[in-house]
């Protein structure tokens, strides 16, 4: 790869679908993505996301569409002419070279001469501070570290585009944390385009300018953080994105700009996000937008209650069985019948869609 | 820059190479197993590609020379008191070693580990010393003595996989629910087990059905296997019809086959040449 | 609670009773289910070994080295070592290194059941018949040389049985499927994503095996070597139904066998069978310590 392509504009997916056997881990996956830009791939197991990460490593063939680096196709090139950098989930580093090595392998499949890649592999290390453990093998390094000289590994080739495949599922909480800012350091850094692939939705809202929400070999959604939080485009993206309500309404009428839904014996109004005119709809209301009022609409027993610092969280039951997730300032007792509301802007409407 | 195939000419020619070399193999395998097959049909065949006529008197006349039926009789008594004393000593071995970690155990190990990694014919000629300084020597008992000797450590090496897969909390549930030691393998252990004694015991009769050297060594004129008349046959051939030997080896084939296939039902083919590796 | 009895309870739990001490360690009723099969193992294994050792020190006549200075005076009996090894050695470097292409490519397969079924059909028949298969179809009237003849490839038989070459081909067939499965073993337990990694940092598929695959899969490969060559080197039927017993493939066994079994000289077949096994032994340490250089650690990407 030429030095012309770092400073490619974008890379596109067009129509990308991979089958195995009789089924599709990807289906038509269209995707331009810019330079620079930190893309995550966000969904649940299964989704595909792994499997379009492979595919444009090259580590998988793709069976429908092509990929685009600028005007150049790139998905009938094996992973080694490639030249992008990847970040695998278990690390994948050498467990037979130190870590200068394994850092410095890249640049030596490039037949660079030594010097530079001891630089190179100097600089690396420093930049994600473990110059001191050049000389070690990775099995005597802890997991973070591990995980970082994997970054290294990848970002010293200076490569167009870093591919990470859920690199922080290996680490306890408290290291994913520290790991995920180290991320988003280096990214401001370097400013390399980077996909990052994650079933974690806090890791996608925290680190991407853009995420990509897949289900079932499906791109459902692509959007920035803040959309994808607060306007997620069906239910299943909603879902996942936390909203734990996802309720089974009727339309009744509209009020101006928001809908009138039944839910059980109660009315609630919600934002509708499509602009379907069936009547069945889901509607989707994240926990702490429920809220205990006495005035509000829905009647609903509570079943237990968990205390968060702040306030506190549980699930009650309306008298129609509905399980519904909601927040209350006060404590409330198990049994004990609580009202709830919502605001109409928080609360989401998928007309025609079905509970999942 | 034009868009490349992923394989270049070079790799495809490197497979290519590879699964020639390994169908070249398979098929002399099989023609040299063929051959012997055919051989034991043929009334003559000299030189050319395919014997002149075909008859099946040779079966007849292999069966009364070599005394196939004594021999036969011999054989399966010996595997069968092998394939029982092994597991009957084997089994609560592998039991033992599985469940306790006591002192001196990884000795206890690799003693069973010795008679698997030498060869037979290593500690065979020692082993027949002894033996026929003891009134076995040269008798049935001498032979299943011998051929016990790696058989006892590969039963304990198949089976503790096998019992280590067993959940030890499941037998303090039944012990914490009343079952005492006899019940507990009765009524939890050995149902657990069967499916791995079945397939040790099988490996072992396959093994030493097709075991030579031990029993070549050990073994009197009335105490032979299969496999040791068949190699005496084959070495005074100057003597006897070629195809009268093959009808012999023919049956032995038949014999070793039949039980390689019922083992296969229960074991991975590896399982019978290595046994499982370790992890890590 | 009388003071005796609070007394003696203490006691009891300071010095708690042998059973219990015994049990904490490991030892109880269970544990003693090995013992038949250790006693067993001693008795028959241990035991004739040590009893060979002892029994090759007295020999009919002579000191007690007699046995010994014999084997390496006289050139019949030395130079079966020799042999062997000319044998043995090579036949085994072959397998192995035959078995690595092979293995990196099977493990790619998904049905890879059907070929080790077939594969360890040569081991479950065993060498005698593979012996006798071998007399009839690499004979002068058998297939391989009527195809080679009629292929053109040569005018007359070429000699492949009862020579050096019969007893080399009969321990490939035997040995490699073997050599084969250990080999797999071994490569399987590479990770996958290792390669994976090297492909995305440039690494063609020549380079990938050398710098990751291979510096894995030494370590193993030596272990396999002195398995497969310890089997190879005691090789005993084959070298006399399809070698030249009497001459270059008299092998160490059959100069042991011959001294038990015809010269009924059971302590020099004794020294010999120490002397083989002593071989054995120098060659299996030589590797190891060998292998110690080489890394030996886990084939996976990550901690754990």
């Amino acid at each position: 790869m030429t030095d012309a392509s770092r400073n490619f504009r974008e890379l596109r997916l067009d129509g990308v679908g991979r089958d195995f056997g009789g089924l599709s881990a990807l289906r038509d996956v269209n995707l331009t993505i810019k330079r620079g830009e930190f893309i995550a791939l966000l969904g649940p197991s299964g989704c595909g996301k792994t499997t379009a990460l492979n595919s444009i490593a090259g580590l998988l063939p793709l069976t429908h569409g092509a990929i685009f680096l600028d005007d150049r196709r790139i998905d009938l090139l094996r992973p080694e002419e490639r030249g992008f950098g990847m970040v695998f989930q278990n690390y994948a580093l050498f467990p037979h070279m130190t870590v200068q090595r394994n850092v410095g392998f890249g640049l030596a499949m490039r037949g660079r001469p030594r010097a530079e890649i001891d630089r190179k592999v100097d600089e690396a290390l420093a930049l994600v501070r473990l110059q001191a453990h050049a000389a070690k093998l990775p099995g005597q390094l802890s997991g973070g570290q591990q995980q970082r000289v994997a970054i290294a590994r990848a970002i010293v080739i200076e490569p167009p585009l870093v591919l990470m495949d859920e690199p922080l599922s290996n680490l306890d909480a408290k290291l994913r944390l520290e790991m995920r800012s180290e991320i988003r350091r280096i990214h401001g850094l370097l400013g390399s385009t980077t996909i990052y692939v994650t079933h974690d939705q806090d890791e996608a809202l925290s680190l991407a300018d853009r995420i990509v929400v897949m289900r079932e070999g499906v791109v459902r959604q692509v959007g920035t953080p803040a959309e994808l939080y607060s306007r997620p485009a069906h239910a299943d993206v909603a879902e996942f994105m936390g909203f734990r309500n996802l309720l089974p309404t009727r339309i009744a009428g509209q009020n101006g700009a928001f809908a009138q839904l039944s839910v059980g014996r109660a009315t609630i109004e919600g934002t509708p996000m499509q602009p379907n005119t069936a009547a069945d709809a889901i509607v989707a209301i994240r926990p702490e937008d429920l809220v205990v009022r006495p005035d509000g609409p829905v009647a609903a027993a509570v079943e237990t209650s968990e205390y968060r610092g702040r306030s506190f969280f549980g699930t009650a039951r309306t008298p129609e069985g509905l399980e519904l997730f909601f927040r209350s300032d006060r404590p409330v007792r198990t049994g004990e019948p609580v009202q709830l509301a919502a605001d109409p802007t928080q609360v989401l409407v998928y007309a025609g869609e079905k509970v999942l | 820059m034009a868009a490349k195939a992923q394989h270049t000419v070079g790799e495809r020619l490197w497979a290519t190479a590879v699964w020639v070399l390994v169908g070249f193999f398979i098929l002399n395998v099989l023609a040299l197993i063929a051959t012997v097959v055919v051989n034991s049909f043929a009334t003559r065949w000299l030189g050319t590609w395919l014997p002149v006529g075909l008859t099946t008197r040779w079966y007849g006349s292999a069966w009364s020379e070599f005394q196939l039926g004594y021999v036969l009789i011999a054989t399966f008594e010996i595997v069968g008191a092998v394939v029982i004393v092994s597991g009957l000593i084997g089994v609560p071995a592998a039991y033992a070693l599985a469940r306790r970690d006591f002192p001196g155990k990884r000795l206890v190990m690799l003693l069973f580990l010795l008679p698997i990694l030498v060869p037979p014919m290593t500690y065979g000629i020692p082993l027949a010393t002894v033996l026929y300084s003891t009134p076995f020597g040269g008798t049935m008992w001498g032979v299943i003595l011998a051929n016990l000797v790696p058989t006892v450590p590969f039963v304990i090496l198949v089976m503790i996989p096998f019992v280590e897969q067993i959940d030890p909390r499941i037998e303090h549930a039944a012990r914490v629910f009343g079952a005492n030691t006899f019940r507990l393998f009765v009524h939890v252990l050995v149902p657990l087990l069967v499916p791995g004694v079945l397939a040790a015991l099988l490996l072992v009769l396959v093994r030493t059905i097709a075991m030579f050297e031990l029993t070549f060594l050990t073994a009197g004129p009335t105490s032979q296997t299969l496999v040791v008349a068949l190699y005496y046959a084959v070495f005074a051939a100057g003597v006897r019809a070629g195809q009268s030997i093959d009808a012999m080896a023919v049956i032995y084939m038949i014999t070793t086959l039949v039980w390689l296939l019922i083992a296969l039902r229960f074991v991975n083919p590896t399982q019978i040449v290595t046994r499982a590796k370790r992890a890590g | 609670m009388s003071a005796i009895a609070r007394e003696s309870t203490a006691r009891r739990r300071e010095h708690p009773p042998l059973s219990i001490r015994l049990a904490a360690r490991g030892l109880d009723g269970i544990t003693l289910l090995v013992v038949p099969a250790v006693v067993f193992v001693l008795l028959l294994f241990v035991y004739p070994f040590l009893y060979g050792l002892w029994l090759s020190f007295q020999p009919k006549e002579g000191g007690w080295l007699a046995n010994y200075a014999k084997f390496f005076a006289d050139p019949f009996l030395y130079e079966t070592i020799g042999k062997t090894l000319w044998i043995a050695v090579p036949a085994t470097l072959f397998n192995v290194a035959v078995s690595v292409p092979v293995a990196m490519r099977v493990r790619l397969m998904r049905r890879q059941r059907l070929l080790t079924t077939i594969l360890i059909l040569p081991i479950t028949l065993g060498t005698v018949l593979v012996a006798e298969g071998m007399l009839n179809y690499l004979g002068p009237k058998g297939w391989m040389n009527q195809s080679l003849m009629f292929l053109g490839l040569i005018d007359r038989p070429i000699r492949l049985v009862h020579n050096y070459w019969g007893v080399f081909l009969s321990l490939v067939i035997t040995g490699f499927p073997f050599t084969f499965l250990l080999t797999l073993s071994y490569i399987t337990g590479i990770d996958p994503s290792l390669e994976q990694a090297a492909a995305t940092l440039g690494a063609n598929a020549r380079q990938r095996f050398s710098q990751v695959v291979l510096p894995l899969l030494a370590s193993g490969l030596a272990i396999t070597f002195c398995l497969s060559f310890v089997q190879a080197f005691a090789v005993f039927p084959s070298a006399v139904l399809l070698g030249a017993p009497a001459g270059p493939t008299r092998v160490i066994s059959i100069a042991a066998y011959e001294a038990a079994f015809e010269q009924y000289d059971y302590s020099l077949a004794s020294a010999i069978a120490m002397v083989m096994a002593l071989v054995q032994l120098v060659i299996v340490i030589a590797v190891l310590a060998g292998r110690a250089l080489l890394y030996r650690g886990s084939a996976s990407g990550a901690k754990g």
